[in-house]
């Protein structure tokens, strides 16, 4: 519709009241939508989150005692226990977090601190993250080929860490580089402005202050390696050991293999078994963890 | 060349047996009661063997703590691969090793003795509510595991009804698909539509939730869940301890370990512990849901290993 005067030649994209109350009043009710849908989402992970560990707890809880950490596995599921798993299980948490922690904050800062901001640079940082999403089994092949076989460490407790520890660096390479990234550019200029060398600067001021974040990606990747059955299979892992490891060259065992065959068997206790099993692991991921978050929180509030 | 290969590697070999030796017990002469031996069992190999030798390792740390024993489950063909390159004393298997696994160990100059410890009876199992299918034939079960024209259990014999069949088995990698294929499907490929898993509890979830289904799986698995399966009689004979005891059920089978001759010579411990398992598979299988087998079948077994080992 033409309208007569060029004073309200524009006025045909204006709406009258009633139009504006009405698309408002949309908005508000797509907001609440929106909001109930998000609710929905957490609701429903809560939901899935919280029937998984009533099943397992009402399954497994009866039987956690002082026998079933002390026992070797057994034929009898009364008399099983799962003490050389733990034990296997907390050498390998032993020796893969300092060695992601060494490797991987390392790689880290000589990526962001030191590496010049070339092709070369971004082509290896891309190769990292695409080293994240590998599926374990395939580091699982590569440890039995090179730590296994070539570096004759044999199915060890070193060649599992070793191979753990190599799937754990991509995330944790990935997520220093993200705590070193968001530390401010002016804490950096200010020390070196007082005469402070890089490495000075690196290991006094940014360090210290990206300390939490590379901590929650350690976290998140032993956490996941802890749980992982397949790579430590392809090693050689035993399922079934009759002595405990005496050094980092002795064979093993680990939780999660221990809790896999339990779930395999065909007898319903040892399915209870493997209840009580995943309580023991999520028990000592969350002792993990708390550590981590004690470091965690008393740096974060010195800087 | 390939000459000297071979001798390169049977030198290594015989180097890795040596130091095996040397790191075991250097007492000369069998394993006399009393004995505390020391060094290492490796066992690798079925899932399905597993039980019994998590048992007989079980009773056997009793008897010799210092001996460290092993037991892995990268399944039949994975262990084997172990076991062909001489890396494990002994390999658990739910079928007979294949002629180019045992090619693979005679290129490695790896000589190995078989020694049948239990026996297994695959059971074809039906949901509870189907009541028209007692009994079937190896041919029937050919005929609705390879074709899939077949729809319903009418399909399969004519006075069944016109249920739809829904079908559960074990992955092709477990010895229990290849005992299956051997008895049952002749090599012919299982059909497409059948719902494999490496989890036997989920083939037993799966037939006790599906009204037409039917899958196979070990005795034991049957055993545990009488009450919410049923096992068909496979050409008119059930699968029991009896029938699969005298092996006049048709699809009873033996489960295997082998034990690498050079081990079994040179290593006293692995003789001490293949002794021990003989002497004590019977109790043990039973123990855990298998199925013993004659005694005489055990003393020929005896008689194999003191032949090896010497006395």
């Amino acid at each position: 519709m033409a309208l007569p005067n060029s004073e309200f030649k524009n006025t045909k994209n204006l709406m009258n009241r009633e139009t504006v109350s009405a698309r408002i009043k949309r908005r508000l009710q797509m907001n609440e939508i929106f909001k109930y849908i998000f609710l929905a989402g957490l609701v429903f992970a809560l939901v899935v989150l919280s029937t998984l560990i009533y099943d397992i707890l009402s399954k497994g809880a009866g039987w956690v005692d002082l026998d079933f950490l002390r026992n070797f596995p057994s034929r009898r599921p009364e008399q099983a226990g799962l003490y050389p798993a733990l034990i296997g299980s907390i050498w390998l948490m032993f020796l893969i977090v300092p060695m992601v922690f060494v490797i991987g904050v390392g790689a880290a800062i000589y990526l962001e601190e030191y590496a010049p901001k070339n092709r070369m640079t971004s082509f290896i940082e891309v190769n990292i993250s695409n080293l994240a999403g590998v599926p374990s089994i395939v580091f699982g092949l590569l440890g039995l080929t090179i730590f296994v076989r070539v570096m004759e460490l044999g199915n060890s407790i070193m060649a599992g860490a070793l191979t753990l520890g190599l799937m754990s660096l991509p995330i944790v390479i990935v997520a220093s580089q993200e705590a070193l990234r968001a530390v401010k550019m002016e804490l950096r200029h200010a020390s070196l402005a007082l005469g402070a060398s890089k490495w000075q600067t690196t290991f006094n001021v940014v360090l210290p202050s990206a300390i939490p974040g590379i901590i929650t990606g350690i976290i998140l990747a032993v956490s996941r390696a802890i749980g992982e059955t397949a790579p430590l299979i392809m090693v050689g892992a035993a399922t079934f050991i009759s002595t405990t490891p005496s050094s980092v060259f002795s064979d093993f065992t680990a939780l999660p293999i221990q809790i896999y065959n339990w779930t395999s068997r065909p007898q319903a206790e040892f399915q209870n078994l493997a209840a009580a099993g995943i309580i023991v692991l999520m028990t000592m991921l969350i002792a993990m963890n708390s550590v981590a978050i004690y470091i965690r929180n008393k740096y974060t509030n010195r800087h | 060349m390939s000459w000297m290969k071979k001798s390169a590697l049977l030198a290594s070999i015989t180097s890795v047996a040596l130091v095996g030796a040397a790191c075991g017990n250097n007492e000369e002469g069998g394993a006399a009661e009393g004995d505390a031996l020391s060094g290492k069992v490796v066992m690798d190999g079925s899932s399905t063997v597993f039980p019994i030798m998590e048992a007989v390792a079980e009773e056997y740390s009793a008897e010799q703590p210092e001996v460290e024993v092993t037991v892995g489950v990268s399944g039949t063909g994975g262990g084997f691969k172990r076991f062909v390159t001489g890396e494990t004393d002994f390999s658990n298997a739910s079928r007979e090793i294949k002629e180019e696994e045992a090619a693979e160990a005679e290129k490695n100059g790896v000589e190995f003795t078989q020694l049948a410890v239990a026996l297994d009876g695959l059971s074809l199992v039906v949901n509870p509510a189907n009541d028209w299918a007692q009994d079937i034939t190896i041919e029937e079960l050919k005929k609705m595991w390879t074709d899939t024209s077949v729809k319903t259990w009418k399909d399969v014999r004519s006075d069944w009804p016109d249920e739809e069949i829904s079908f559960f088995a074990p992955g092709k990698d477990s010895g229990t698909y290849d005992f299956f294929d051997e008895k049952v499907l002749d090599e012919v490929d299982i059909r497409q539509d059948a719902q494999l898993s490496e989890d036997d509890n989920v083939l037993v979830t799966g037939v006790a939730g599906t009204e037409g289904a039917i899958g196979f799986f070990g005795f034991a698995y049957y055993l545990e869940n009488q009450d919410t399966l049923r096992a068909l009689k496979v050409e008119g004979i059930e699968p029991t301890h009896e029938t699969i005891n005298d092996l006049s059920y048709p699809l009873s089978r033996e489960i295997y370990t082998y034990v690498n001759n050079a081990s079994l010579k040179d290593k006293e411990q692995v003789a001490d512990f293949a002794r021990f398992m003989n002497e004590n598979a019977a109790d043990l299988s039973e123990e855990v849901g298998y199925v013993k087998m004659e005694q005489d079948r055990y003393d020929e077994n005896m008689k194999m290993i003191d032949e090896i080992a010497g006395e």
